[in-house]
């Protein structure tokens, strides 16, 4: 099932609505890439709280988009990763290094404005 | 009463059929929480490699029973080209492919009891068992 993906600010937000098999993740990847192109956004949030396993592929992919978007010039965040998920990741020993993560959304926006410092120039 | 399921493996799209299936038994045959995303975890990865390195096979889940102990059984078979190394093919980040290599040592990490037969020419058939205490 496609990844919904929706404009919020300057940022694109990706909302993971049910599991995704290997080419969903691929299609998000692609998606997003050109999403951020289209809108120019400078930041992405990528909602996987639904998801009950994040595996060696997902993982992979995850890092992959999150290094293409940087290299396109937006920051990615990571959100909604469960604490079963967490866990398996971790005895898996998958690490999603030099990729933001924040625990829900309202976080990963906060971390988006950080980053992107763009919250000074709004005036908030 | 649980009982055997099989799934069969053509594509990467079967990986997400036999992870839910295993979800289903695993929570059917009791195991909760963080237990029922390291079985799922780990049928992900053996059924991906299948259907990566040998197109096609199987994953048959059934529930294990070895005297008061109860568990879930997986066994992951395919009539692929086999694994020439399998010592090699164990060792974390080793991929012959484009994956993590993390796929079979991952897996076995995962559950209680891993074993691996491969025979070249002939397929790899991976047996691996989660129990409930």
């Amino acid at each position: 099932m496609r990844v919904p993906i929706l404009k919020q600010r300057d940022y694109v937000i990706a909302s993971v609505q049910s599991v995704l098999s290997d080419p969903d993740l691929l299609q998000l990847r692609d998606d997003l890439t050109e999403r951020i192109g289209r809108y120019r956004s400078r930041g992405v949030i990528i909602d996987v709280t639904v998801l009950d396993v994040i595996d060696s592929f997902a993982t992979r992919t995850l890092r992959t988009i999150a290094h293409m978007l940087r290299l396109r010039g937006a920051e990615t965040v990571i959100v909604g990763i469960q604490p079963e998920v967490a866990f398996t990741m971790v005895q898996l020993s998958l690490t999603l290094e030099g990729i933001g993560t924040a625990l829900d959304l309202e976080e990963g926006l906060a971390y988006l404005d950080e980053r992107t410092k763009r919250n000074l120039r709004r005036g908030k | 009463m649980a009982s055997e399921t099989r799934v069969a493996i053509a594509s990467v799209e079967d990986v997400v059929t036999a992870r839910q299936k295993g979800r289903s038994l695993a929570q059917e045959l009791g195991f909760e929480g963080a237990d029922v995303t390291l079985i799922t975890a780990a049928i992900s990865e053996v059924s991906r490699n299948i259907a990566e390195h040998a197109k096609r096979g199987e994953i048959i889940l059934r529930p294990e029973n070895h005297g008061a102990r109860r568990g879930l059984c997986v066994v992951a078979r395919d009539d692929g080209p086999g694994i020439a190394n399998l010592p090699q093919a164990m060792q974390y980040g080793y991929s012959s492919g484009s994956g993590l290599g993390v796929g079979l040592p991952g897996a076995k990490w995962l559950m209680d009891e891993f074993d691996i037969e491969s025979k070249l020419g002939a397929g790899t058939t991976v047996t691996m068992k989660k129990w409930l205490d």
